[in-house]
């Protein structure tokens, strides 16, 4: 039962960010009916705002003691970074806090990316077939990895997490079960209400904001918001930039966990669009929810006594979910009549 | 018999352009610096694969994203013919291509239930299901990362029944102890089959069911309206291609007995899409064209390096110089892939007939200015990008 309790708890951070990858997704798809197979490439791009500005805010300056002297005689150097020099203890906590950080980075940066991208790029692919969609953006994903690993190499670049968090939480003594059975590492919590709000802000923005009203008028019907005069495509493009700080920010957020690499983004969209098919093509709440769903499966399927069962299982269930999914339920769990089904 | 050899003379011509094309390619291929045995192998190879995957998404429609999975099942099965029976490539390519072909029955009857983007994704969560099992339970048939390679314990019991004896080296593959399959004799061997593999598509695309094929991808719905069960037909189509992927895997354990995991990967059915866009998607050569383009820019782009760049722009001024060999040195060598994804989102863009409607339009550009040449069917406007 522990067992059971944590590999649900392990799904939890996964499945987060599977989550927010599959909502913007479905964003893009449901505003602007474009399959877009560069997400997982904004989702690494996210990441790469935290490495950079991590080595920004570590560029350090090298100063000489010449008092002391180093083993091999030569005199002791002290590294500090600049900004621990500047701004003293604030400094050492903010290269402390260098990946929360980021996402004051990330936000702008991805919105701007995601911006030039819909207006360069994606605008011009809304009535192609599908087909064409995808593998233009395919081929957009490749052109941005490529760049990422020309800057950054091709190896993965850990990112430490803030020493404040960085332990491990007793969740079952908080619960009331014995102490050190279920203990959890704080920045998987973190990042499981990090993605619960970023979800619940995104849908607070479609449900109770003008804007999004509008956006949600223009996903049901876009020629009559256009026929009343609202330039809807504007909105869509806004839309586009937050499916694309959405992603960035799940980037952000998930470094510490998983070092990030340049082929990050490709390894997240694959599984991503397998989690938006099971929730049901252009079903928001479809996709958060098929989000945590395949997480948490992934995880209980990768416990020893069920992989003694059926062996690889753990590799296999997202996509055996997903093919059992489509075939018996074509339009996903919570999706559609008619959505992509010609 | 005499039905499937009876070609339109325009069919005929075609096909001998092609095969003399191919079977010259030692020749014509020598200013290109591209006339090497690897290389050419390669472009037979990947020449099959792309005709293959062209017969499924060219004809139907059906974007396939899974396809280097019954290339990994083609090498996998030959390598495991090679290891079991015998070094005679004969055997572990018909293996191949019925390993694959069932392979694809199985995925082609679950996933044809789908069409669309949803068919992409089934396809694709197949390919990645063979990719992750042949990387980890599967171990045992695949040898997870290393990749299944040949031993000097192989039992190969038709070859020791032929008394054919281990001379302490490992085999190579060779025809009926004849010829060994590297080098130049290998590429005539993947030469034959590209033209086999060749001759059969361009009757598949003149045959009935080839136009059948091309109604399914205009029109599913009436066709289903007007009677006809599509299913058997994209099933067809689909287990064709995926034989054409299983006999590209063979060759390749053919020419180089080892198969690996990675070749199953996604990003490898990505190549594949990738080559017969840029081709040019439903047209006879343009897939080969896209396969022998991409390979050959692959290993040229490949080989360039920093040093070669800086003798490259030496007569600039120095600090242009540096600026410029900074600026290409992104595309080339490592950077090689930046390349292929510019082009491509280039090609999809501008371009969604690939390079043969490239050559139409210039083609008919010509004409247009030059006179009256044009035959009426190559007249016909390509369907112009929407915005």
């Amino acid at each position: 039962m522990d067992a059971i309790f944590l590999q649900f708890l392990n799904g939890l951070d996964k499945g987060g960010a599977y989550a927010l990858i599959a909502l913007g997704l479905t964003l893009v798809f449901g505003t602007l009916g474009v399959v877009n197979f560069a997400h997982g490439a904004l989702f690494m791009l996210g990441a790469f705002c935290a490495v950079t500005l991590r080595k920004l805010l570590t560029l350090e300056m090298v100063a000489t003691d010449p008092e002391k002297v180093t083993a091999w005689g030569t005199p002791l150097e002290i590294r500090t970074p600049y900004v621990e020099a500047w701004f003293g203890d604030f400094g050492a906590f903010m290269v402390d806090f260098s990946v929360p950080f980021s996402i004051l980075l990330a936000i702008p940066v991805m919105l701007v990316i995601g911006v030039v991208m819909e207006r360069g790029l994606i605008k011009h692919f809304y009535r192609r077939p599908h087909a064409e969609q995808i593998l233009v953006t395919f081929g957009l994903a490749i052109v941005l990895q490529e760049i990422i690993k020309h800057y950054f190499g091709a190896n993965p670049i850990p990112q430490p997490m803030p020493s404040a968090v960085g332990g491990a939480a007793d969740i079952g003594a908080a619960l009331g079960m014995d102490p050190n059975v279920i203990v959890y590492p704080w920045w998987r919590l973190i990042y499981f209400a990090f993605s619960v709000v970023v979800i619940g802000a995104v849908f607070a923005f479609l449900q109770f904001t003008t804007f999004g009203m509008v956006v949600r008028a223009g996903m049901a019907d876009r020629e009559t918001v256009g026929l009343i005069g609202i330039d809807i495509d504007k909105r869509f493009t806004a839309m586009f930039g937050l499916a694309a700080i959405v992603a960035g920010m799940a980037g952000v957020m998930y470094t510490p966990l998983l070092p990030p690499d340049y082929h990050l983004g490709m390894d997240f969209l694959v599984l991503s669009f397998v989690v938006v098919v099971v929730g049901g093509m252009g079903s928001l709440p479809g996709a958060v929810a098929a989000g945590f769903l395949l997480g948490i499966l992934q995880s209980l399927a990768s416990m020893t006594e069920i992989k003694a069962i059926i062996p690889g299982i753990d590799q296999i269930i997202i996509y055996l979910v997903a093919v059992i999914i489509l075939l018996v339920r074509p339009r996903g769990l919570l999706g559609r009549r008619g959505v992509m089904e010609s | 018999m005499n039905k499937i050899f009876s070609m339109s003379r325009k069919d005929v011509l075609t096909f001998v352009i092609f095969s003399a094309v191919v079977l010259l390619m030692p020749i014509w291929l020598q200013p290109f610096g591209a006339a090497y045995p690897d290389l050419m192998q390669k472009f037979a190879i990947f020449g099959i694969l792309a005709i293959g995957f062209n017969v499924l998404f060219g004809l139907t429609g059906y974007l396939s994203f899974g396809h280097a999975a019954f290339l990994g099942v083609g090498s996998y099965t030959a390598v495991w013919t090679f290891k079991l029976f015998s070094m005679n490539p004969i055997p572990a390519l018909i293996l191949a291509v019925i390993m694959a072909g069932l392979f694809a029955l199985a995925i082609g009857y679950v996933s044809l239930r789908r069409s669309g983007i949803y068919f992409s994704i089934l396809t694709l969560a197949f390919a990645q299901m063979s990719y992750n099992l042949a990387y980890s339970v599967l171990t045992p048939i695949t040898n997870g990362e290393t990749g299944l390679q040949l031993e000097l314990q192989d039992p190969r019991v038709i070859d020791s029944a032929f008394g054919s004896t281990s001379d302490g080296s490992l085999p190579v593959s060779n025809l009926f102890g004849l010829v060994d399959m590297n080098g130049i004799p290998g590429f005539y061997f993947c030469a034959v089959f590209l033209i086999i593999g060749f001759f059969i598509t361009q009757r598949i695309f003149a045959s009935p069911f080839g136009m059948m094929l091309r109604a399914i991808k205009s029109n599913q719905t009436r066709m289903n309206y007007t009677g006809f069960n599509t299913r058997p037909y994209t099933l067809t189509a689909f287990v064709i291609s995926g034989m054409f992927a299983g006999l590209a895997g063979g060759l390749m354990a053919v020419t180089d007995p080892l198969a690996g995991a990675e070749r199953m990967q996604w990003t490898a059915s990505g190549e594949i899409v990738l080559m017969t866009i840029l081709g040019g998607v439903g047209t006879l050569i343009g897939p080969v064209v896209g396969a022998w383009l991409i390979k050959y820019f692959e290993n040229i782009f490949s080989s360039f390096n920093e040093s070669v760049l800086h003798n490259l722009f030496a007569f600039l001024p120095d600090g242009v110089e540096k600026f410029v060999v900074e600026i290409t040195s992104m595309f080339v060598g490592e950077g090689w892939h930046l390349t292929l994804g510019l082009i491509f989102m280039l090609v999809v863009t501008f371009l969604p007939g690939g390079m043969m409607e490239g050559f139409r339009r210039i083609g008919s550009l010509f004409n247009r200015d030059g006179g009256d040449k044009a035959k009426p069917n190559e007249k016909t406007p390509a369907p112009a990008p929407a915005e």
